[in-house]
């Protein structure tokens, strides 16, 4: 068996090269202990060669995820050979995750992409040079246009055969080697003989995680620190910026000499030229505003070209509303089950999960639209015009993505934060996203503006705006936490040239999410779907268990009434307080369920409209305005539909944190919907003074203290270790003098 | 002092040293911002921030926050 891990920057064409090279013959996972995709493939025509796709990264240093899984892949699980992937039009960079890679002491290939590109250019590039320059074969190749692909993987295979080690090359000057030698001599018998030179070196650059797997004793350490003094103060530099200096140093004279730049070639080019337009100061935020809006429209909007929306209605009127109920229906009366059963598959089970997967079409469409926007180039550019305004909601510039899709649908709209490098940024996205009205919550909206405010359009504009001020308050509120706060993430970004886009990969990134959520509607939500069915067909009527006839007389009614008292302070009460509870419960399968479990508590016999028309008269005589305003606020902003949480899970990566949103979200819920009902209720007097009066302003006050609040802040991490390093260099200065002076 | 957060759009700068420790800084260092680079300010995003600078052949963003911690001089 050989293992060969394919490494390289972000944004050189690496995915696509994975997919030429293993075809469907994939495996995608996670990395241990982070949220990190792993993918590994079998070499297409070769049984015995699997590859392993590193995540994109610039370097190996110690602090990314991304890093961190890369290296331990490297150094613990011994790769054959390494394939390292080089974007030519942007090589001088690329080549410096090169010069690491080559020091770990494994066959390398160097595959330089996008070689169309640079012939197109004009310019040349010297594959025999480079080869010299760094101690290993180098191959061209075009992984979009599929050429040299597999000649630079039977290149790999070859030398991982032959064991065929390069010599590597001398990268630093003559002092830093001079260092590098001791500490080889030192740890020799520490390590492997291959892998010794990148110990030394990393040794060298203080890297904690390896001087703690080495097991450095203090004297040793303090022996090494000696030389490693002695070099920072010959060239006047730490050492971790020595290094990265000499590699970059290295690149720049071998480039000079292998690579014959077409001069000519000085003027913009074609992706500067789109980035004048598309990132100006004046134009940058109206076309990312069209843009989003026509991706909102072609997804989820309501015109005759909205494709998304024209697939959904077909899902669920056509599809999952006649369709599927007939032939079940009538599959089910020839296998001739007994009657429960039809009404568990039906009514349960089809209604549930047949809710939930008529949304497949809109998220479709929509992860085909995210997926080519990210793959030409344009999320980048998104975070990069829209950074400063996120960022002082705990927000990064590329939420807005997530938080715009989640007006269709949450669970695209919490996928879509995975684009977000920062792990922090990443979280409060997730736990925030949910708070935005989806399409599943407007029938809420379409009934009780109906039936208790006269169809006024003030509610529709209201809940969309205490959606986003729910987002905006709780990104303030939770960025104040310290595990939130966390460490300050560098916003130190690549703006990758646009190019255009890789339809393999748009297609597959598109199919995956579309299969992830299918396959979640088929788990938690058919689950659910069934106990919800039980709990809403079964209770005691006329003394014994059964089938009930009144849905009053159900589990689920009495669940509902002995919880009802939960909602009181939200002005809940009299017989709509267990109807309003027991609708907010299925209100996780689908939030459009609620209209439906009204239109059954309500007693409505036979198909309901979308926004439950034919109940308003019930429900207007049940809710009074302020109540109304308050199940309203409440049912928009506590937890998300299964869908959602399962969705919030995967982003999370663990029950904890997804615990902790879902609880998040329906305390903060139940706390505005508290303060709206006591607050208004006072005003138009539906509500009276009360305990809950004074509970609802501490609550209010709760709330702002923590808006406001100082709360921890991470100064960037630079500012604070910049005024620890200017503190350092006046102790040296200091301890210097007092040396002379001995 | 000049730092990097004080070039104007337009220039071309010469980095002489990137201050302070840790993840930032390696990152900085990583993406090419080392001792000696010739950077060009490209532009400024639409709210004032980040930058976008042009070096080593490729376009790469910072925050001002973190530019302020780049020394610079004009560019040889």
């Amino acid at each position: 068996m050989i293992k060969i891990a394919l490494a390289g920057n972000p944004n050189s064409g690496k995915t696509t090269l994975f997919n030429v090279l293993t075809g469907s013959n994939q495996y995608v996972g996670n990395w241990p202990g982070v949220t990190v995709e792993k993918k590994e493939g079998q070499l297409k025509g070769y049984e015995d060669v699997t590859i392993q796709d590193l995540p994109g990264i610039y370097s190996l240093s110690p602090y990314s995820p991304e890093e961190v899984v890369s290296r331990k892949y490297l150094v613990n699980e011994h790769p054959d050979a390494i394939l390292n992937i080089v974007d030519g039009t942007n090589i001088e960079r690329n080549l410096y995750l090169t010069t690491q890679l080559i020091e770990l002491g494994y066959p390398v290939v160097v595959a330089v992409n996008m070689i169309d590109l640079v012939r197109k250019k004009g310019d040349k590039i010297d594959l025999e040079k480079l080869g010299k320059a760094f101690g290993c074969p180098c191959v061209e190749i075009s992984a979009l246009k599929g050429e040299g692909c597999m000649k630079a993987a039977e290149k790999a295979v070859e030398i991982a055969k032959n064991h065929h080690h390069g010599e590597i090359p001398h990268v630093y000057c003559s002092s830093v080697e001079h260092a590098i030698a001791h500490i080889e001599e030192n740890i020799e018998d520490k390590v492997k003989s291959n892998y010794l030179r990148w110990y030394s070196i990393k040794v060298f650059e203080r890297d904690e995680i390896v001087r703690k797997e080495l097991a450095l004793t203090p004297a040793e350490i303090e022996h090494l620190e000696k030389h490693i003094k002695a070099c920072e103060e010959e060239l006047d530099d730490d050492t971790e910026s020595i290094i990265a200096d000499q590699r970059y140093k290295y690149i720049s004279s071998m480039i000079s000499s292998a690579i014959i730049k077409n001069e000519k070639g000085g003027s913009l080019s074609f992706s500067d030229k789109i980035d004048r337009i598309v990132t100006n100061r004046i134009l940058a935020i109206p076309i990312f505003i069209a843009a989003m809006f026509l991706m909102y429209a072609i997804a989820m909007g309501s015109f005759p070209w909205s494709i998304g929306t024209i697939g959904t209605d077909w899902a669920n009127d056509v599809l999952f509303g006649q369709w599927m109920p007939d032939w079940i229906g009538k599959g089910l009366a020839a296998l001739g089950v007994s009657k429960w059963l039809e009404g568990l598959i039906l009514d349960g089970i089809l209604a549930g999960v047949g809710a939930v997967l008529g949304f497949v079409p809109q998220i479709l469409v929509l992860s085909l639209l995210l997926a080519i926007l990210e793959d030409i180039g344009y999320m980048a550019r998104v975070a990069f015009i829209m950074d400063r305004l996120l960022r002082k909601f705990g927000l990064s510039g590329k939420s807005i993505i997530p938080m715009l899709v989640a007006t269709g649908c949450g669970v695209p709209g919490i996928l879509a934060s995975r684009t977000i490098e920062m792990e922090n940024d990443r979280k409060i996205t997730v736990m925030t996203t949910g708070f935005i009205p989806c399409g599943a919550k407007m029938p809420i909206i379409g009934l009780f503006a109906g039936a208790v405010f006269g169809n006024s359009p003030l509610v529709a504009t209201s809940a969309f705006f205490i959606g986003l001020a729910a987002v905006i308050v709780s990104g303030v509120i939770l960025k104040k936490f310290r595990a939130l706060a966390g460490k300050p993430a560098p916003f130190v970004m690549e703006l990758p040239a646009y190019h255009r886009p890789a339809v393999k990969n748009v297609l597959r990134t598109t199919l995956d999410r579309g299969w992830d959520f299918v396959k979640r509607a088929a788990t938690i939500v058919l689950l659910s779907s069934i106990v919800l069915w039980f709990l809403k067909t079964y209770g005691i009527e006329g003394g014994s268990w059964t089938a009930v006839e009144d849905p009053n007389d159900s589990v689920l009614a009495a669940l509902g009434r002995s919880i009802a008292w939960i909602f009181y302070p939200l002005g809940w009460m009299g017989d709509m307080a267990w109807k309003a509870a027991v609708a907010s419960v299925t209100g996780l399968i689908a939030k459009e369920q609620i209209v439906m479990t009204f239109g059954s508590l309500y007693h409505f016999a036979g198909e309901i409209s979308e926004t439950g028309r034919e109940i308003w008269t019930q429900i207007g005589a049940d809710f009074g305005p302020v109540r109304a305003y308050s199940f309203l606020i409440f049912n928009l902003l506590c937890a998300p539909c299964f869908a959602a949480i399962g969705a919030i899970y995967k982003e999370m990566g663990n029950a904890r944190w997804t615990w902790i949103t879902v609880a998040y979200m329906c305390g903060f819920a139940y706390l505005v919907s508290m303060i709206a009902y006591q607050f208004g209720g006072l005003f138009t007097g539906e509500a009276d003074f009360g305990p809950f009066t004074v509970i609802a302003a501490i609550a209010l006050a709760t709330m702002l203290y923590f808006v406001f609040r100082k709360g921890y802040v991470p100064t960037s991490e630079l500012q604070q270790t910049g005024r620890r390093y200017r503190k350092y260099i006046r102790f040296k200065r200091r301890h210097r003098r007092c040396d002379y002076k001995g | 002092m000049k730092t990097l957060k004080d070039a104007k759009v337009g220039e071309t700068v010469q980095v002489s040293r990137v201050q302070g420790y840790g993840p930032v800084r390696r990152r900085i260092m990583d993406m090419g911002i080392t001792k000696g680079v010739r950077i060009f300010i490209r532009k400024v995003a639409p709210l004032g921030d980040p930058m976008e600078l042009n070096l080593r052949g490729y376009e790469l963003t910072l925050r001002k926050a973190d530019a302020v911690m780049i020394e610079i001089s004009a560019a040889a």
